[in-house]
């Protein structure tokens, strides 16, 4: 009978943890229906990018208010880790703040402490966050890719910091107060520069009521820590660990590079050779079918471009720089991603209702994202710079465009006459190109 | 550059003029002001002309690759036919493809933007820029985003503003967050798509929020889309909008 705490808190930790690795398995097996890229490049400039845009949180604080309110959630988020770690341990084992026993007294009081300050941050930060988003109702939460579901989602996470900080924070007080009581099991340790607040709302109550307290709170606490972390695949919070990676396979050349295709070069090369011979029969064994241009649908983007769309958490930072979405276009970067996140999970319950895919009828294209979007951009970058993640955009865009050109030959009719005359008289507009020069003698 | 080769001779630079710059009437007098400096600094140099074509950039943002790759390796055919190792152009557009996008496909040159060329003449003592008729006038820059955010270059033109003594007001949105004029991904050649305001309305506002008596520009793109921002605000007979080369130029009444 003693041990039966122990045993459900074991089996409560496996299958929370257990759940988990199964959905993060299934984002990475969906990751991979993208084609692979060689991001081997650039080591020292990834790394450096990992440490200043996703430790340091520069792109996060070009906004300050926002930015500093992130930090404490983030640095908390960090911190209390540790916190969680002596929970797991006393959960398993029975013990109760085991690290007072191994850790030197100071550096124990010393690190309860600042849980306590840190946990009180992030619910300052969290309450805040909630009011930009529902009382301040700053646009870019208000946007029409926010409707429903990804409002709700963003509320939720919001609502689950908050009860997990108070949660803790209840924990503490109550074991403060059974602490000054004496109570058997409950050696004096910590220091609670917070909960010592709230410890005097528990005066008069009995030792049992206040065991009942500390251990409902140090229950409910670990267990909503282990839904939160299995609601995350469910939601759009997934950056809390997908940004590090996300950040080390940004773009690490100028933003105005965008990305050579190779194919086309080589077809190209052929076109300009005088020596090719165009009757050649293709070289034997050369079965595979000719590369698609562009992106139609996810499988056409790049495991980068996928793992961009899982780690977006939908701030909507992006589309409020956008200059196509600041004038009133249907563009939203934001929503490219999101568009490709869904279809990329839709794909995902397609493969494991069927065990591979069964064509739907459907792609990203059009059922997702409407060529009207994809026209509106003018790759001015700005999505790009905002992302505090390192999240590209720009490149799904690019990649839909080359396809509705080049496999489709679906330009707005502007563009297919421009491109007539570049073609035609290497210049976008419809002058002679003998004529180039007649800017030297005119005045 | 064909009389040159024919005398042997090899320029210091070869300037790559853009289509703009070739046969927009509003932006030849940004290639001709750019010219009057390159000749007032006694550079030698020489343009492809007629066998000048464009660099791909808009066919490539339009999503038309092999528009793109032709264009591309045509030019570049040219170019190291000629031996080019350094190339200077007026514009942001070409700067960033001949920069970024020939490497690719064969085409190695030492490229600059014109206001990153003429600051580096500056600082060699070749060009003098000094204030004249602009010191003291209240001028916004408006960044182009090839430049920008697409190159990280947000100095060399505020330096040469600077230069000229001018009293430079910052819009709210500028540097890395500047807002596009609208002209960028092939839109100068389309319509944009339906919404509630033009892009390039929107960024002449926040210019003309900053009162300016200039709005400076460093694109043959940008200043169109802002010209016409202008215009729909009626404020043409108080706000110029100049190309940062013409006000060198200009300052001297070269």
């Amino acid at each position: 009978m003693h041990y039966i705490p122990n045993i459900l808190f074991t089996i409560a930790l496996a299958a929370g943890i257990g759940y988990f690795t199964i959905n993060i398995r299934k984002i990475i097996r969906n990751i991979k229906l993208g084609h692979e890229v060689d991001a081997s490049d650039n080591t020292a400039q990834r790394w450096s990018n990992v440490v200043r845009i996703a430790l340091g949180q520069s792109k996060m604080v070009v906004r300050p208010i926002p930015g500093l309110l992130h930090i404490f959630v983030y640095v908390g988020f960090v911190i209390i880790n540790i916190e969680v770690l002596e929970i797991i341990i006393d959960g398993i084992f029975g013990t109760h703040r085991v690290l007072f026993s191994i850790l030197p007294t100071g550096l124990y009081n010393f690190l309860i402490a600042s849980f306590e300050i840190l946990a009180f941050l992030v619910l300052v930060g969290v309450i805040l966050f909630w009011t930009r988003r529902n009382v301040q109702k700053l646009k870019r939460f208000w946007a029409n890719e926010m409707k429903g579901w990804p409002k709700n989602d963003g509320n939720y996470i919001l609502y689950f910091e908050m009860v997990l900080m108070a949660l803790f924070l209840t924990m503490n007080a109550a074991d403060l107060s059974l602490q000054s009581l004496g109570a058997a099991h409950y050696v004096e340790a910590g220091w609670f520069p917070i909960s010592q607040f709230i410890a005097p709302l528990f005066n008069g109550l009995s030792e049992g009521t206040l065991i009942i307290i500390e251990r409902g709170a140090w229950w409910l606490h670990i267990l909503g820590i282990l839904v939160f972390l299995n609601y995350l695949y469910f939601s759009k919070h997934l950056h809390i660990i997908l940004a590090f990676p996300n950040v080390y396979f940004g773009k690490v050349v100028p933003k105005g590079k965008f990305k050579n295709l190779d194919s086309v070069t080589n077809e190209v090369k052929m076109m300009m050779d005088p020596n090719v011979d165009p009757f050649a029969a293709p070289a034997e064994g050369a079965t595979e079918a000719p590369a698609k241009f562009g992106a139609s649908d996810v499988m056409d983007l790049s495991r980068i471009q996928l793992l961009n769309a899982y780690t977006c958490t939908e701030c909507g930072r992006c589309t409020s720089e956008c200059p196509a979405n600041i004038t009133g276009k249907k563009l939203s970067p934001r929503k490219i991603m999101m568009d490709t996140r869904d279809r990329l999970e839709e794909i995902g319950e397609n493969i494991n209702k069927n065990g591979e895919f069964k064509p739907d009828g459907k792609q990203l294209l059009d059922d997702y994202i409407t060529r009207e979007e994809l026209w509106a951009c003018t790759t001015c970058n700005a999505c790009v710079e905002a992302c505090p993640v390192s999240i590209d955009p720009l490149s799904i865009i690019m990649d839909m465009r080359q396809y509705l050109v080049m496999e489709q030959s679906a330009a707005p009719t502007e563009l297919n006459v421009s491109m007539t005359n570049i073609e035609n008289n290497g210049a976008p507009w419809p002058y002679n190109q003998m004529d180039r020069l007649n800017w030297k003698d005119e005045n | 550059m064909a009389e040159y080769m024919a005398q042997g001779k090899k320029p210091e630079v070869l300037f790559w003029v853009g289509c703009a710059g070739s046969f927009d009437d509003r932006a030849k007098k940004i290639t001709k002001a750019f010219v009057r400096l390159l000749n007032k600094a006694n550079i030698d140099f020489a343009v492809l002309g007629t066998e000048e074509s464009c660099t791909g950039d808009p066919a490539k943002r339009a999503g038309n690759e092999f528009l793109f790759q032709m264009q591309a390796m045509t030019n570049i055919e040219v170019l190291n036919g000629y031996e080019i190792k350094k190339i200077v152009t007026a514009c942001p557009h070409c700067f960033n493809t001949i920069k970024n996008e020939y490497p690719s496909l064969g085409g190695n040159y030492e490229i600059m933007h014109h206001t990153q060329f003429l600051k580096s003449l500056m600082e060699e003592g070749r060009l003098k820029v000094e204030g004249g008729k602009f010191k003291g006038k209240r001028i916004t820059f408006h960044d182009p985003c090839y430049l920008g955010r697409a190159n990280g270059e947000y100095e060399a033109p505020r330096e040469l503003l600077k230069k000229l003594e001018v009293e430079l007001v910052e819009m709210k949105r500028c540097k890395s967050r500047g807002l596009c004029c609208g002209a960028g991904g092939a839109q100068m050649f389309k319509e944009p798509e339906a919404g509630n305001k033009d892009i390039n309305v929107e960024r002449t506002e926040e210019a003309l929020e900053t009162a300016p008596k200039i709005i400076a520009a460093a694109c043959p793109f940008c200043n169109t889309m802002m010209t016409d921002g202008v215009k729909a605000k009626h404020a043409e007979d108080d706000v110029q909008v100049l190309d940062v080369a013409e006000m060198i130029a200009n300052a001297e009444d070269l």
